[in-house]
């Protein structure tokens, strides 16, 4: 059974339009876009307004406010984390409930599961109980390690992305004066949009969590980009966060992730359909985002788990001597990069990496120390054998300024032969962490709350004494 | 008093003043830093190299960092704490007196325990067998014991020695036939199974 509300309830803002699916089975799941007020300051000297986000909630806010974790996506990834009905069938439902096509503005549906992708298809009718699955959700869920029957979960979509929330291909308010229409092309910010970095992403976050009346969440999760995210908050507002976990991610996006976004970036703007950066919704770059795609998918394997999964197995019965698809690596690293395509916008892709560049905690692991000290954000840092892109190491060195900060950190490293793409895919070793540090989170920060003075140290200068008990003998 | 511990950990855990700031290397699942942060109003902080025994200090909310003791403390400054517990673990790492520098480097004192090579029943047992002794408390043959560096209270003294340290205290322990650990002060470089040394700096 599925209902439908305008949530009545929110917070004033701008707008914040919300859609509520209740089902017997499941936590509450509602899908919600909100207009942040005013000028938003961002890294670069800019400023921006009529920022829309897009977010979904699963669960229920506890009495006393001590459940909500933030969850942070990575450079492709959307809101909708855990299952449900995603945006876009939650935008079919109603149409009133995203008045002026906030959502379908920035997105509509290219009836492609409904992942929100850029086309100029019309939105239609997937039923309300259309359950698309999350993207984490064998970490988030009822039941699993980030249980949402027991935590409130939100995700939004990161500034500059393209699944709802105000990016390159959101209208540009000095083109038009509607900014709620769905942009033409050339009313569209493109290239016109800031350059915006994680530190800009997460104030974002930040501000939509200040206009849902959230003040301080149990913990801010996530991996890769959004590990970047979850350790610039718990950096930037840290009396907000009581934990954070980050996962294959690093303190410092090194020369050799520029280089490989860079050359993803170089594949997209010299597609000859690129148009500098206002293309057609029919006549999309595709091949220059599909080969920045293939780019990164290599950088998410494992030599291993590509040895694995396609060994030199051939795609037709014997060698063609051919520049055709020859290999069956081949194929699939073709498949993933078109079928990107469908999901994801160019201009996007350059904004998110060129955020992921700029990202430093730090500029040494001193520096890092020297920030955090005397945080009293908690953290959990996991990061992966085989992941090459953001390998152990960085993470190590992560977890090392943290400590040496004074910080109550766990970090571990789990085994694992997918890649970088472990922590979307490893969710069991990954969840046993995450769901004993997050009840542990929880209990312990009630401890805190309930004696202010429980930090103090007692101070009694006892030293080690000889004291005997069982008897000498 | 100490209850609800192990024997093992019980007579380290007397040693450990309230409030402490405290390391344990080689902490397992994290019992005895939860206790000592629980019981003892503890800062802790626990280093693992067991990838399920950290997950189990996780459970216990106990902040741990997998890593192998032979590669340092690379995770903490100098003089970070009050006190480093390094339990039954020194005889198992590679380099013993690098990482008793070590401990000195983060720690104002050191509580190590180790087991006895110098007890009666090993010199015995060498002497009259002619061979490497297995016991109770020696588990293992020579060949694939974890155990690479046996010690006498009077090596590890010593070490301690040549790492700019000093022993200030020991407390020397047996096992009964009937498991109870007891303390112990007549001629304890023969009959103690086990010793916990207190270590601190040679100033």
């Amino acid at each position: 059974m599925t209902a439908t509300i305008v949530d009545e309830h929110e917070p004033q803002a701008l707008a914040n339009v919300a859609q509520r699916f209740m089902r017997a089975d499941r936590p509450p799941h509602l899908v919600g876009a909100i207009e942040l007020p005013g000028e938003i300051p961002l890294d670069s000297g800019e400023t921006i307004g009529h920022v829309h986000v897009t977010y979904e909630t699963w669960g229920t806010r506890s009495p006393d406010d001590d459940n909500v974790v933030l969850i942070c996506h990575a450079l492709t990834g959307d809101s909708h984390v855990a299952d449900g009905p995603d945006r876009a069938a939650a935008a079919a439902v109603s149409d009133k409930a995203f008045p002026g096509g906030l959502v379908k503005a920035t997105g509509p549906d290219t009836g492609d599961g409904g992942r929100g992708a850029f086309a100029g298809a019309s939105v239609s009718g997937p039923p309300a109980d259309t359950h698309v699955p999350g993207w984490w959700s064998g970490l988030v869920g009822p039941g699993n390690a980030i249980d949402t029957n027991t935590y409130f979960v939100v995700c939004m979509n990161v500034l500059g992305g393209c699944s709802g929330t105000t990016g390159p291909l959101s209208p540009d308010p000095r083109r038009t004066d509607d900014p709620t229409d769905p942009a033409a092309p050339e009313d569209r910010y493109g290239l016109d949009f800031p350059v915006v970095t994680v530190e800009d992403m997460v104030q974002v976050e930040a501000r939509v969590l200040d206009q849902l009346g959230i003040g301080r969440v149990l913990a801010v999760v996530g991996g890769s980009l959004g590990g970047m995210q979850a350790l610039v908050w718990a950096r930037e507002y840290p009396e907000r966060v009581a934990s954070c976990i980050a996962v294959a991610t690093t303190w410092l996006s090194t020369p050799q992730t520029i280089a490989f976004n860079e050359v993803g970036r170089q594949s997209i703007v010299g597609d000859p359909r690129f148009e500098d950066g206002r293309y057609a919704p029919d006549a999309l770059p595709a091949h220059g985002l599909a080969v920045a795609r293939m780019i990164g998918h290599i950088t998410y394997l494992s030599d291993e788990s590509m040895g694995h999964k396609f060994g030199r197995r051939l795609v037709g019965d014997e060698l063609r001597y051919t520049f055709g698809k020859e290999f069956q690596v081949e194929s699939y690293l073709d498949h993933q990069g078109y079928k990107f395509v469908e999901r994801f916008d160019a201009d996007s892709y350059l904004y998110i990496t060129r955020a992921i560049d700029y990202y430093a905690l730090g500029d040494s692991p001193e520096d890092v120390e020297r920030v955090f000290t005397g945080t009293p954000v908690r953290f959990l840092l996991l990061s992966f054998t085989s992941d090459w892109l953001f390998p152990t190491k960085q993470l190590r060195e992560t977890a090392g300024a943290l400590c040496r900060a004074g910080a109550e950190v766990t970090f571990a490293e789990i085994e694992a032969s997918s890649g970088h793409d472990a922590f979307l895919l490893e969710t069991v070793k990954q969840g046993g962490y995450v769901r004993s540090f997050l009840r542990e989170t929880r209990s312990r920060d009630r401890l805190v709350a309930m004696d202010p003075h429980s930090d103090g140290r007692d101070g009694a200068d006892s030293r080690p004494s000889a004291s005997s008990e069982g008897g000498e003998c | 008093m100490v209850t609800g511990l192990r024997a093992d950990l019980r007579n380290i855990a007397e040693e450990i003043p309230v409030g402490s700031r405290v390391l344990d290397l080689g902490c397992g699942d994290g019992v005895l830093l939860a206790w000592l942060r629980d019981q003892r109003g503890c800062e802790v902080r626990g280093v693992e190299v067991d990838e399920s025994h950290v997950l189990e200090a996780v459970g216990r909310g106990v902040p741990v960092v997998r890593s192998d003791l032979d590669e340092g403390l690379w995770m903490f400054s100098d003089g970070m704490f009050d006190i480093v517990v390094l339990s039954q673990a020194l005889q198992e790492v590679r380099r013993p007196a690098a990482l008793l520098r070590e401990i000195l480097r983060v720690g104002d004192h050191a509580l190590v325990s180790f087991p006895n090579f110098g007890h009666w029943g090993v010199r015995l047992y060498l002497l009259f067998r002619g061979r490497m002794p297995v016991s109770r408390h020696i588990p293992y043959s020579w060949h694939e014991t974890p155990s690479i560096h046996h010690t006498t209270i009077l090596d590890f003294d010593d070490l301690v020695d040549q790492v700019g340290g000093i022993v200030e205290r020991d407390v020397y322990l047996r096992t009964t036939a009937s498991g109870v650990t007891k303390r112990l002060t007549v001629l304890p470089h023969w009959r103690a199974q086990s010793v916990i040394s207190y270590v601190g700096h040679r100033r």
